[in-house]
């Protein structure tokens, strides 16, 4: 049936569905890709963190340190263990014949150190990255009055976010480490990692401020309150929330970036965990393994063969995870702010 | 209302073309003065610029403690800017500056350099034509201001929330629910908030600006009744669209007009009576 409003087919509708089929094509491809990425790494990896027998989790990867792994035959029978157990064999079996007795570096124990240190790196450098990244926004939004220096100010900190992180390693290797002498230690990454950061902390956590609105500075101005107690009783409370949802983001990119603490914090390996230290100063100057320098490590800097793929796939299995916990711990504590204090 | 006044428009006409050429005589202006009380406001020719653009032109009067003083004039005419003045609320605005000119509260010159502005903002107190209850509890909002001049003692902040909230007119609404988010109130028990934490620290002055702008009729008609009870115990400076509102609630009423006071008198006359033609065509709704 034909009347005035029946569909005709027209060149500018056939560019519509055209256009809009490309668009939901590209979508769904980036759909795929990232279900292929993080597929393979929980397929992959899962098979190295679980196990089909209780506890169905592979706790002496989680919780143990990198060792070697020793492939042996004896008398027929292939060995295949990790360095420590290697040892206790050897005692407990003095006179057995080993044959084709091969090592594969990093291959056997666990990753704990590695997942320790950048617990550690991301704690440490979000701590900093934040109290500076607030103060200057403060600083910014509040208290700077428009003009050339500011300007210059915020220019300067758009040019730092473009920085490639492999040029903040070296920054931070020739500040920290060189200049001030900390050596390649967990307070020289933090520091690097933190100025990493900076520039994303700083634009978003001012942007999160001049959201409050003017209002709530204006009452409390009028009430007498100073400057500095309205913004510290009635701005950066309300900020907060959007201030962590900005630093999500770089939390992410704290923990996954090796670059910047290659030459600063990174240990390829280290025996003793972080608080095996002699007195409480040293915790700072003490370089950590980290899971994707390790991941690194395990991936391009040992010989490859069928023994390595245990700990890449597994690392990079555990190392999702962790970001993923941390990222979750600061969104909860987000929506509980933002139920306490929402306009 | 509108009838009442429309009828006595007419009739000022008349009388101000009769009183034009008779100018008030000498004896009758100094019994006046003598019977006013000394202003606690006092204004005196300001002029007031946002950069280069100049808001206020030669700004000069008195408003009297514990009156209300209504100021009228059509959109962008300066009301705002001469209110935000008194307790130097412009301040924030990085452009702004007062370039001649000066304002007295008690005798004092405000804008001189040795007033500490959150004394006379302790003092002067205002309440902003967008209602901005914090988004705190109710009883939070009410102490705000108390808490942070140090006052932590519970029984204290626990008495002056009561009065205030008695004082805003809002006790019996809220009492219940003292500790839930003032965000969950109605806009005209928001405003009222507003009123009650400005009450709270006891100020001299309150300066309101446009209060009930964003209220329904039934709403402003209580927060009018409260500027009614409040000018018992201050200084009350309100700044209203509402010709209506301005007749009801003011004892005092200054017509501004482009940056410029163009009269000020007792309301009833300002309403019955204008001295000045563009004073009458506004309250009359000619133009405006
Ligand atoms: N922050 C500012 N920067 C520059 N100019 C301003 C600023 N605030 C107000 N002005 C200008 O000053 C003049 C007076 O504004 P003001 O807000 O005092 O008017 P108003 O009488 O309160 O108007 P309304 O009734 O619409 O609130 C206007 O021309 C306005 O454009
Ligand atoms: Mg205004």
């Amino acid at each position: 049936m034909t009347h005035a409003f029946s569909i005709r087919p027209t060149k500018a509708k056939t560019v519509q569905t055209t256009a809009f089929w490309i668009m939901r094509g590209m979508t769904y491809t980036i759909v795929v890709l990232a279900t292929l990425i993080f597929g393979t790494i929980f397929w992959k990896g899962g098979s190295t963190v679980f196990q089909t027998s209780y506890p169905f989790v592979n706790t002496s990867f989680i919780l143990d340190r990198p060792e070697t792994l020793h492939v042996a035959t004896s008398e027929g029978k292939k060995l295949q263990m990790g360095d420590k157990e290697w040892r206790a064999y050897g005692e407990k079996n003095p006179d057995a014949v080993i044959e084709d007795h091969k090592t594969y570096v990093y291959s056997a124990g666990g990753i704990f150190p590695c997942i320790v240190g950048t617990v550690l790196l991301v704690l440490g450098s979000m701590t900093i990255a934040l109290i500076l990244g607030v103060m200057s926004a403060v600083y910014l939004s509040e208290y700077s009055k428009h003009g050339l220096f500011i300007e210059w100010v915020r220019i300067s900190i758009a040019n730092l976010a473009g920085v490639p992180s492999i040029v903040f390693g070296l920054f931070g290797y020739g500040i920290f480490v060189i200049f001030f002498g900390w050596n390649v230690s967990l307070l020289s990454g933090w520091f690097t990692l933190a100025f990493m950061v900076l520039p994303v902390i700083i634009t978003s956590s001012e942007e999160a401020m001049r959201a409050v609105p003017q209002g709530f500075r204006e009452g409390s101005l009028a009430l007498g309150a100073t400057k500095w107690q309205t913004i510290v009783g009635n701005v950066l409370p309300y900020a907060l929330p959007g201030i962590l949802t900005s630093s999500v983001l770089s939390i992410s990119r704290v923990a996954g970036e090796t670059a910047p603490i290659m030459f600063t914090a990174a240990y390829v390996v280290r025996d003793e965990l972080p608080w095996e230290v002699n007195k409480f100063s040293d915790f700072f100057f003490q370089g950590v393994q980290a899971l994707p320098y390790h991941i690194y490590v395990v991936s391009s800097k040992i010989p490859q063969n069928e023994y390595t793929a245990r700990v890449q796939w597994g690392g990079a299995f555990v190392f999702l995870v962790v970001v993923l916990a941390i990222a979750m711990t600061s969104m909860v504590l987000r929506s509980k702010m933002r139920k306490k204090y929402r306009w | 209302m509108s009838i009442t006044l429309e009828k006595s428009a007419n009739q000022t006409k008349k009388e101000a073309a009769m009183s034009t050429s008779s100018l008030i005589n000498p004896s009758m202006e100094s019994m006046m003065s003598e019977t006013k009380p000394k202003p606690i406001i006092e204004i005196d020719n300001v002029d007031f610029y946002y950069g280069a653009s100049k808001a206020l032109h030669g700004i000069s009067l008195n408003i009297e403690p514990k009156k209300v003083t209504a100021f009228i004039g059509p959109s962008g005419c300066g009301k705002s800017t001469l209110l935000r003045c008194i307790n130097r609320m412009n301040d924030l605005v990085d452009v702004a500056r007062v370039g001649a000119g000066q304002f007295r509260i008690s005798g004092v010159d405000i804008y001189h350099p040795s007033v500490d502005v959150i004394e006379l903002r302790k003092r002067v107190g205002m309440v902003f034509q967008k209602s901005n209850p914090f988004p705190k509890s109710i009883y939070e909002n009410i102490v705000y201001g108390l808490r942070i001049q140090g006052v932590s003692d519970k029984k204290v902040l626990d008495e002056v929330v009561e009065k205030s909230l008695r004082g805003a007119a809002l006790w019996e609404e809220v009492k219940d629910r003292l500790h839930d988010s003032a965000l969950g109130l109605s806009g005209g028990q928001m405003q009222r908030i507003c009123i009650a934490r400005a009450i709270a620290v006891e100020p001299e002055i309150i300066l309101m600006d446009e209060p009930c702008s964003a209220l329904d009729p039934i709403a402003t008609a209580k927060v009018e009744e409260l500027i009614h009870e409040l000018k018992n115990k201050f200084t009350i400076v309100i700044v209203t669209h509402n010709m209506q509102q301005a007749g009801r609630c003011s004892d005092q009423t200054a017509f501004f007009y482009l940056g410029k006071l163009i009269e000020m008198d007792n309301t009833e006359k300002i309403f019955t009576n204008p001295k000045q033609q563009q004073t009458e065509d506004y309250i009359t709704g000619r133009f405006g």
